[in-house]
């Protein structure tokens, strides 16, 4: 009991996350592919890039996990360099509009007035227009690339944060654990660090979890489409979308790259919903 | 007590607007006075402006108009930096305990946090001694110092609220319906612990209740409020054996009484 009482925070939810099989499984599958991704020379002898001419549009078997495509490069070797993308993709923007969100947010609540409108007007803008297109507008304004796709992606997921962020700051400052900071005599600044900003904080991290499935999957729609990432760069998204035209003949080639979305996608959208139980104040146990 | 006042409200007026140039007036034209070591109770309703009118002797909501004295500044047109050297020595024991604790911060954060806003324990050790103690004058097991809210009970959690009124010194404390959030065996021993501490630290007290048996045992004087206006201020006996105003009759008379037997 004693030691129990010794854990902060991190070793808690990291614990709550061991007891919980939908946390632990998808937790597991999203170390497996962050390894299998980072690492990926130890598990393949192939390179992303080098064609193969003679050995075109192989079936699965013969040293190629997957096959090969129509320039004879690997499709598991691919795959796992195109997860590399899937997961920066899945992390950077997410993060960094999460960070964008929650500064905003908590300005607007803390200034109100002026400043509350432009903020939350200018998120009602960015979630009025459906995201997919305010991203083609973007990607086709910079050109396609990792960074282009990295800066539409921002712009369309801080606007969500910001308006929760927002929402859940006035509510904590209205409290009575705000009031009995400011009556001792304590700044803004020390309610916002001491108060505001841990009880955001299993907010932002649903919030962002969230969000990660959704970037994955623009990412790879906007390369489907051809307008994201563009090669020689591998994206899983961009893999699917070379192969359609053989989806009847060698369905293998667009089902591969589709299914490691897939399976990239529900890890973290399972281990986010299990998160978000685990971090609700109302099913937590003493 | 003394003849000296602590705190004083002269004709403060708070309203809040309903939209559509409507207001509600919280509190209308309100004075009193608190005398230095005394307990005085602001009893009423629901929704008659008792709470209005602690948060504005708090300061922590600004008055339309009027002025608050403390020992004689006026501490109604501060604001900030000014303000702040009266936070120190007055501080403010809320209603509901569950809400008034950060539920992220320990027991041990949540009684350093004014000492920490004041760096009144410049070293570890010094604040750690000084929590333990602050612990132990309300009644708190040292173990629990690294507890969390949600490990508390509802009386031990206004314990730490106490404890963390206290850890400044204060001169006055602000008890806002400080006990009606708990059942009634805990009510009595959050009271006596109240009416101990304020002994042994010279305190005077505002509190504030709906409860007229519980203002009975605390209370030194009595303001009864109804709709914004204080209708009666008298002497707790006095108020009890001959209260003057119909409103006070009334609410005496809404006090439960077991069989027969009247509330004396």
């Amino acid at each position: 009991m004693k030691a129990e009482r010794k854990r902060n925070t991190g070793q808690e939810l990291f614990r709550a996350c061991l007891h919980n099989k939908a946390a632990l499984i998808s937790g597991l599958i999203i170390l497996l592919i962050i390894l299998l991704s980072t690492f990926a020379p130890l598990f393949t002898h192939y390179d992303e890039t080098g064609q193969d001419l003679m050995n075109r549009l192989m079936p699965p078997g013969n040293g190629h996990l997957f096959g090969t495509d129509e320039l004879g490069r690997d499709v598991f070797t691919r795959i796992l360099y195109g997860t590399r993308v899937s997961l920066l993709i899945a992390l950077l923007p997410t993060a960094l509009a999460a960070a964008l969100g929650t500064a905003l947010g908590i300005c607007a609540a803390s200034f109100r007035g002026a400043t509350d409108f432009i903020i939350m007007r200018l998120a009602d803008i960015m979630l009025s227009i459906p995201g997919m297109l305010f991203a083609m507008v973007v990607l086709y304004t910079l050109g396609g690339s990792l960074a282009s796709v990295v800066i539409s992606l921002i712009l369309i997921e801080w606007g969500e944060t910001a308006r929760v962020v927002r929402s859940v700051t006035l509510k904590l400052r209205e409290s009575e654990f705000v009031e009995a900071s400011v009556s001792a005599g304590a700044g803004g600044l020390h309610v916002m660090i001491w108060h505001i900003l841990p009880n955001l904080l299993p907010t932002i991290i649903v919030l962002f979890t969230l969000n990660i499935p959704a970037s994955i999957l623009s990412e790879s729609a906007l390369s489907f489409l051809g307008i994201g990432i563009q090669p020689p760069q591998v994206s899983l998204g961009l893999m699917t979308g070379a192969s359609r035209q053989y989806l009847f003949q060698m369905p293998w080639l667009a089902l591969a790259p589709a299914g490691m979305i897939m399976v990239i996608v529900l890890s973290f959208h399972f281990f986010g919903d299990a998160l978000r139980d685990i971090l609700d104040p109302g099913r937590r146990t003493a | 007590m003394s003849e000296e006042i602590l705190i004083s409200a002269r004709n403060i007026t708070k309203s809040y607007s309903l939209g559509r140039k409507k207001r509600h007036i919280a509190v209308n034209d309100v004075s009193l006075e608190l005398y230095k070591g005394e307990t005085l109770a602001l009893v009423g309703e629901s929704g008659c402006g008792k709470s209005t009118l602690a948060r504005l002797l708090m300061r922590l909501i600004k008055a339309d108009s009027g002025r608050i004295c403390f020992e004689g500044t006026d501490i109604s047109a501060l604001s900030g930096r000014a303000l702040k050297p009266y936070r120190k020595r007055m501080q403010m024991i809320f209603q509901d305990p569950a809400s008034s604790l950060d539920p992220r911060l320990r027991i041990r954060d949540i009684i350093a946090e004014p000492l920490r806003v004041w760096r009144v324990c410049p070293d570890k050790t010094e604040m750690e001694r000084r929590i333990l103690d602050l612990l132990d004058m309300v009644e708190l097991k040292e173990s629990m110092i690294d507890w969390y809210p949600r490990e508390l009970s509802g009386g031990q959690k206004q314990r730490v609220g106490i404890a963390r009124a206290i850890a400044l010194d204060p001169e006055l404390i602000i008890c806002d319906e400080s006990v009606s959030a708990l059942d009634v065996s805990v009510q009595a021993q959050i009271l006596n612990l109240l009416k101990r501490l304020k002994k042994e630290l010279g305190l005077s007290c505002l509190f504030i209740s709906h409860d007229l048996s519980v203002v009975n045992f605390i209370a030194d004087r009595v303001c009864v409020m109804r709709g914004g206006v204080i209708c009666e201020t008298a002497d707790t006996e006095t108020l009890y054996a001959h209260p003057g105003h119909e409103y006070t009759r009334y609410l005496l008379s809404s006090i439960p009484a077991i069989g027969d037997d009247p509330v004396s």
